[in-house]
């Protein structure tokens, strides 16, 4: 299954759910049945069983790489991992269960398109199935598979298959996600994850690997709102390039093309895309997420952490921020400390102004009378920038919506951010 | 409607590019390892996309064990010659010399850990802050743990348990003075990837990846190329073979694969239908079931 076409599109998705449920076993399943695990590396695992005294070979084994994860037979890091099939590549960022790594799962969750989330069977939508579920609803996650795992273990019946599903369907309603399917599964028997099982005749959906497969992509990049943030400025000075001055960059939304009017923020300059460059030669248009050079018009000052927007479509400009904040760091979050803010290609310093509300993230209420927010917590807090930062709503697009902030002692990155 | 989309080839070179830029734009003093394989080959060009009409904004460095095949050094000089890059060569031999490193006894001493110490010292020696490697996730299985910008301390130690999260493409490079950054613009390539990468760009590679006649010995599986630098054991001889190579690396450690394939198409589709990993014929890796993550922790790249 590993051929493939040149033109296959990518698929970037992210497995989360409680300790134990099986997400391992899923994981190895997937890779083993689309044939993506190689000898060498199944022969390594089987003798890495065997020498521990395990029953069967253990196909955690082969995601859990790192030393203390294989000590503790727990996924401390997010993993990415890479499969094909004839129709889409994947790239599968694999992310720990435990609450203690939470941050490792907002990290893999950042540039997923799709979150597979998986229960067990036996114990039925928990604390945890909400809590990663909320966090893909608040990363803006358009797509969600519910994978009822270990099936085999309740006599593949539908009946316990349908109450999770409703039980989901109430906790999903008070959140916003688009596309939710769902798919009764056994990681370790291989039902219904790439064949179809022949133990569930009643479910009449398609396999965990054809949903996606088929998931449609389309809507999940910007390509209205033209959004330029300037990385890094190039100026040859050889005798060929003499004159050039160029922008390189990203474009994180909308589409630019030669001959458009463009606005430069925040100086408020404007000029016209003189041409829009590339190794291989001039292009007629860049869009989301192309890396170009810009060449203007006019000769304007401009440097990184600049952006280039139309001048009939601006994002909002401010040095006041209201944002959701997923907290990363053992140090707790300090009203009224200073931060460094990343924002697109932008580096400012921040003050904390107030912490708003913590969540709890089972129940999704707010708690107003305990404002300490600690490791993996989440919460709304304000900030106020020592420069405008030129951004977007997180739902209108996460590349000019989305911040980090790092402690400016320990360089340490403790928050995510979205900006609401 | 229009439909804009990117293949996926182009959606990973579009990202590699960015990370490229974005630790030029970010480090002061940045520098590409280059060892003259496909990894490093496909990281070169992407590196002089992120740049053009500029030139490479950052050397090249070559931590060579001295073990190398002659094919791969006539090539990168030759490939560094092309592109007008400025390459630094500091060699294994060298901190051996000065006491820093000691060679390997056994059957086939491999200088391939004692990459890391001279890799070190050129790294103090220029003061380089960041270290371009063409590093892919899907070669290992620490490896499948990295980040893009991976921290080192101050002795250049990967910390797996202390890595810092790399939150959608905001990328933290801030670091104390002594400390430094590994990058890997390559992570989420895969080895089909990078060799659909260099038929679809029409790459030069160095010739000991294509099918040719070779004097092998098989040593527990892996295909040594006879060189001075290994002693046969008793029992052992070389026997001519048609192979090809998967990884370049050290003459010591970096085993053939039997192989028919003559041209980039062939090798895809030999990769695409191969069922071990290109890493299966690392001796290098199979010394312990950690051994990567051991090296990568003492600062290994």
């Amino acid at each position: 299954m590993k051929e493939q076409t040149r033109e296959a599109d990518l698929l970037r998705f992210i497995t989360c759910g409680s300790v134990d449920d099986g997400k391992s076993t899923l994981i190895g399943r997937l890779l083993y049945d689309t044939k993506t695990i190689f000898e060498d590396q199944l022969q390594n695992i089987e003798r890495t069983s065997q020498m521990r005294g395990e029953e069967y070979v253990n196909l955690a084994l082969l995601t859990d790489g790192l030393r203390a994860e294989r000590e503790q037979g727990i996924t401390i890091d997010v993993a990415y991992r890479y499969f094909a099939t004839p129709k889409r590549k994947f790239i599968m960022a694999d992310t720990p269960g435990h609450i203690q790594y939470t941050r490792n799962m907002v990290t893999g969750a950042s540039t997923a398109n799709l979150a597979v989330v998986l229960v067990d069977a036996r114990k039925g939508v928990i604390e945890q199935t909400c809590r990663h579920t909320f966090i893909t609803s608040l990363l803006k996650i358009d797509h969600i598979i519910l994978c009822v795992n270990k099936m085999d273990l309740v006599d593949y019946s539908q009946e316990v298959y349908e109450k999770i599903k409703t039980d989901f369907q109430n906790f999903i309603s008070r959140l916003d996600i688009a596309d939710v399917r769902y798919v009764p599964v056994s990681a370790l028997q291989g039902d219904n994850i790439v064949n179809k099982s022949a133990n569930m005749p009643w479910y009449e959906g398609s396999t965990l690997l054809y949903m996606l497969e088929n998931v449609h992509l389309g809507s999940d990049l910007n390509h209205v709102d033209a959004r330029f943030p300037v990385q890094y400025v190039l100026r040859p000075q050889s005798t060929e390039y003499h004159d050039f001055r160029g922008y390189a960059g990203r474009v994180e939304g909308g589409v630019f093309k030669p001959g458009d009017e463009v606005l430069v923020l925040p100086s408020g300059f404007s000029s016209t895309v003189k041409s829009i460059e590339t190794f291989d030669g001039p292009v007629a248009e860049a869009f989301a997420p192309m890396s170009v050079v810009i060449t203007l018009n006019d000769e304007i000052d401009i440097s990184r952490g600049d952006m280039l927007v139309k001048p009939n479509n601006q994002p909002e400009i401010s040095q006041d921020l209201e944002v959701m904040v997923c907290w990363m760091s053992e140090k707790p979050l300090v009203k009224g400390k200073k931060y460094i803010v990343r924002h697109t290609t932008k580096e400012a310093k921040c003050l904390v102004k107030d912490i708003r509300y913590k969540m709890n993230i089972n129940t999704l209420h707010k708690i107003e009378d305990d404002l300490n927010i600690g490791l993996n917590d989440i919460g709304r807090i304000t900030l106020r920038t020592t420069l405008p930062l030129f951004y977007d709503d997180y739902r209108k697009n996460t590349g000019t919506g989305s911040l980090i902030l790092v402690d400016e002692f320990t360089n340490e990155t403790v928050a995510a951010a979205i900006i609401l | 409607m229009y439909s804009y989309k990117l293949s996926y080839l182009k959606q990973l070179e579009a990202e590699s590019i960015f990370l490229i830029r974005e630790a030029v734009a970010q480090f002061e003093n940045p520098v590409l390892l280059f060892s003259g394989g496909k990894d490093s080959i496909v990281m070169a060009h992407l590196a002089r996309k992120a740049f053009w009409p500029s030139k490479l904004p950052f050397p090249m460095l070559h931590v060579d064990t001295g073990h190398n095949f002659p094919e791969t050094i006539e090539f990168r000089d030759y490939l560094v010659n092309k592109i007008g890059a400025r390459l630094i060569v500091r060699t294994v031999q060298e901190s051996i010399d000065k006491g820093l490193a000691q060679e390997e006894k056994g059957p086939n001493p491999s200088r391939n850990g004692l990459q890391t110490i001279t890799l070190l010292s050129a790294i103090e020696e220029f003061k380089f802050d960041a270290a371009f490697g063409g590093a892919r996730r899907d070669e290992e299985k620490a490896r499948a743990k990295e980040r893009f910008f991976s921290h080192r301390d101050e002795f250049g130690q990967w910390d797996p348990k202390n890595q810092r999260p790399e939150l959608w493409h905001l990328y933290n490079g801030r670091k104390n003075v002594g400390e430094h950054f590994r990058v890997f613009p390559l992570s989420n390539w895969t080895e089909l990837d990078i060799w659909q990468y260099i038929a679809s760009e029409n790459l030069e590679i160095p010739s000991i990846y294509f099918s040719h006649q070779r004097e092998i010995v098989n040593r527990q599986g892996v295909l040594l190329a006879k060189s001075e630098y290994i002693s046969l054991l008793k029992n052992e001889q070389y026997e001519e073979q048609t192979v090809r190579f998967r990884t370049v690396g050290d003459m010591t450690c970096t085993g053939a694969v039997f192989s028919p394939a003559n041209t980039i198409e062939d090798i895809i589709a030999e990769v695409a239908a191969a069922r071990v990993t290109e890493r299966a014929a690392r001796a290098d890796d199979q010394r312990s079931e950690a051994a990567m993550e051991d090296r990568k922790k003492q600062g290994y790249f």
